[in-house]
């Protein structure tokens, strides 16, 4: 993908809270018509990120640009948001829910426009409290496109939706990034991150502890394949062996690019492989790599 | 079962200790209330009725009514004209002038002024009745604006305070600080939303009240809705400012019954406040449900045109850009 000026830059970012220093230092630069992710587990400075970036959290120290200006009336009238959480007022059908947003901005799309790009038309009478879970995250994604961003935050928009939902808001984002928008989006879905983005941060403990394209990083931290294992399955001894060797909860990872050799030495230490599975590392493995920690924890 | 409930109980006295601001004030409403009653109603126990004299002292008659303390108070009136007024209005039950032979005048459309005379003809069967010049008015014609002013203040502070408590809390407030909505464009919103409610609403109580009790308005309805209009504006962005800040229901609850009491109380809705302390009724003045009982029952009452209902109006207009300009200052879109 060729490099383009960044559209938001964000400067050695800090906030504390009395007990807590949430984000500790974070810096990086998002080009224009990308999908930037932030990824890591609960608690690691994404969401507190992402809102220093949309205005709503003062950072303690830092700042945040969009094109090269401080954050300020422009950027709201541009930026499109997706809140992990976000109540709509009562007793508002989908329509009306997102014509109240519509109203609040100079410029953007006609409503029935956003409605069918969400693929709400059916559903514009109802009340929005009486949807589904998927059906909810359409609408709110429909609301944060009301206005026809430039930028558009999505944290965790896919969190407590069922696969289907999960794969038809894939979907939308998707088209919403043939559309050239850029897309900063939050999740601690490793699926989610390496279908949508052109580049990851990932975060823990309110720092970056890795950043790129997210099958460049897989090719600097890991060999071609995995080898997974059941734990109970795994026997001490074969901890001598010489193997790349990562600990997750249920299992045991060996990461190698020497397939046959690996499993020839797993057979000669009596290591039963009736359970064994081998797959390509991915975004999860990284973190689990950089962190000893799984993504979801 | 007890198990449950005191686990049930525990957690919420636990909510209850750690939300500081709402124990803080639930601890000190009672001390001010306290407080605040002690300094109005407290003193010498207050007689049920009163009676003006006219003369600048009291003390300078020797009437044998004046020994009735118990259940009459008495206070020098320096002016008939005025006294007459206050009779007319209910402000005092009976006027009395103790200057050789004694007179009085009583309002015969008021209950208390009734009773009052019968105590007046026991202690002095001498006293003569002189007729009230002009027209007097009836208790209903007196207690209606405040009824209405009253039914506007609850609607005003507690509709919009709790509303926007419930968007803080929900989040629906943050959502809305995302856009470039200001607190201030958001606030107004609220208070033209509430005013357009409360008017009409007042408009069918006043129709379908007239209706039913027909009580007498001498002024311009016109004016009697600009009353209305300029009153709900105040106390709207009053509520408004309270909610401007808070989280906690119970907070916010308590702050909006701790400005409602004294006014409901102060502000002449159901009695007058002549005769309490000068202290009272300047602090009763400052309430913006006074302004607008004053100024509606001189329309209704009195046919008073703008120009003498213009001070109240600019001070219910004052206290709105204040309470509005405070509440966009101290506003918080989201929950801490």
């Amino acid at each position: 993908m060729p490099e383009s000026a960044p559209i938001l830059e964000v400067h050695n970012l800090v906030k504390q809270y009395p007990s807590v220093t949430a984000v500790d230092g974070v810096s990086f630069a998002v080009p224009e018509g990308t999908c930037f992710g932030l990824l890591g587990p609960n608690g690691a400075g994404k969401t507190t990120t992402i809102e220093i970036m949309e205005a709503i959290l003062p950072p303690t120290s830092g700042e945040v640009r969009y094109r090269g200006e401080r954050l300020g009336a422009r950027f709201r009238e541009e930026a499109g948001i997706l809140f992990q959480k976000t109540a709509l007022q009562d007793f508002l059908t989908v329509r009306q829910s997102v014509a109240l947003f519509r109203g609040l901005y100079e410029r953007g799309l006609d409503v029935d426009e956003v409605l069918a790009a969400c693929a709400l038309e059916k559903l514009a009478k109802r009340d929005n409290r009486k949807l589904s879970g998927g059906q909810q995250q359409r609408l709110l994604l429909a609301i944060a496109l009301v206005n026809d961003p430039k930028v558009l935050f999505l944290d965790e928009p896919t969190t407590g939706l069922d696969p289907q939902a999960r794969r038809n808001f894939w979907e939308l984002v998707e088209s919403i990034k043939a559309r050239r928008k850029t897309i900063i989006l939050t999740t601690h879905y490793m699926e989610e991150a390496q279908l949508l983005c052109d580049e990851i941060a990932i975060m823990d403990g309110g720092r970056i502890i890795a950043q790129g394209a997210p099958q460049r990083l897989l090719r600097e931290h890991f060999a071609e394949v995995l080898l997974e294992l059941p734990r109970q399955e795994f026997p001490e001894s074969a901890r001598r062996l010489p193997l790349k060797l990562i600990d997750a909860s249920e299992r045991v990872e060996i990461s190698t690019d020497d397939l046959d050799g690996t499993l020839r030495a797993l057979m000669e230490a009596h290591v039963p492989l009736q359970n064994l599975r081998i797959r390509p590392a991915n975004l999860e493995d990284l973190f689990l790599d950089l962190t000893g920690k799984e993504l979801r924890t | 079962m007890i198990k449950r409930l005191l686990a049930v109980w525990h957690a919420r006295n636990l909510e209850f200790v750690r939300d500081r601001p709402t124990l803080l004030f639930t601890l000190l409403l009672p001390v001010g209330v306290v407080i605040g009653m002690g300094f109005i109603f407290g003193g010498p126990p207050r007689a049920p009725f009163t009676v003006g004299v006219l003369g600048t002292s009291v003390a300078a008659h020797a009437n044998p009514f004046l020994q009735e303390r118990r259940y009459v108070q008495f206070v020098p009136i320096p002016d008939e004209t005025a006294g007459l007024y206050k009779v007319r209005h209910q402000e005092i039950d009976l006027l009395l002038d103790l200057d050789g032979g004694a007179r009085y005048w009583v309002n015969t459309d008021s209950p208390k002024g009734y009773i009052v005379e019968k105590l007046l003809i026991a202690a002095d069967p001498g006293a003569r009745r002189q007729p009230v010049t002009g027209q007097a008015i009836p208790y209903v014609d007196w207690l209606f604006p405040g009824i209405l002013a009253m039914n506007m203040m609850f609607s005003c502070l507690f509709g919009v305070g709790y509303v926007v408590l419930r968007y803080r809390k929900s989040g629906f407030l943050k959502r809305l600080h995302a856009t470039p909505l200001s607190a201030f464009e958001f606030l107004t919103a609220q208070v033209l939303s509430r005013l357009s409610l409360i008017l009409f609403v007042t408009v069918v109580l006043y129709a379908g009240i007239g209706s039913i009790i027909h009580f007498h308005s001498a002024g311009s309805l016109a004016l009697l809705l600009l009353v209305a209009a300029i009153g709900s504006l105040s106390m709207i962005a009053l509520g408004l400012t309270i909610a401007a800040r808070f989280a906690s229901e119970e907070l916010v609850g308590g702050l909006l019954n701790l400005l409602t009491w004294p006014m409901m109380l102060l502000s002449g809705v159901w009695f007058s406040i002549e005769g309490s302390p000068r202290w009272v009724q300047w602090v009763a003045d400052i309430f913006p449900l006074t302004q607008v009982i004053q100024a509606a029952r001189a329309v209704m009452i009195d046919g008073a045109g703008i120009q003498r209902i213009t001070p109240n109006l600019i001070y219910l207009a004052a206290t709105t850009f204040v309470f509005l300009a405070l509440g966009a200052w101290s506003f918080r879109w989201r929950v801490d």
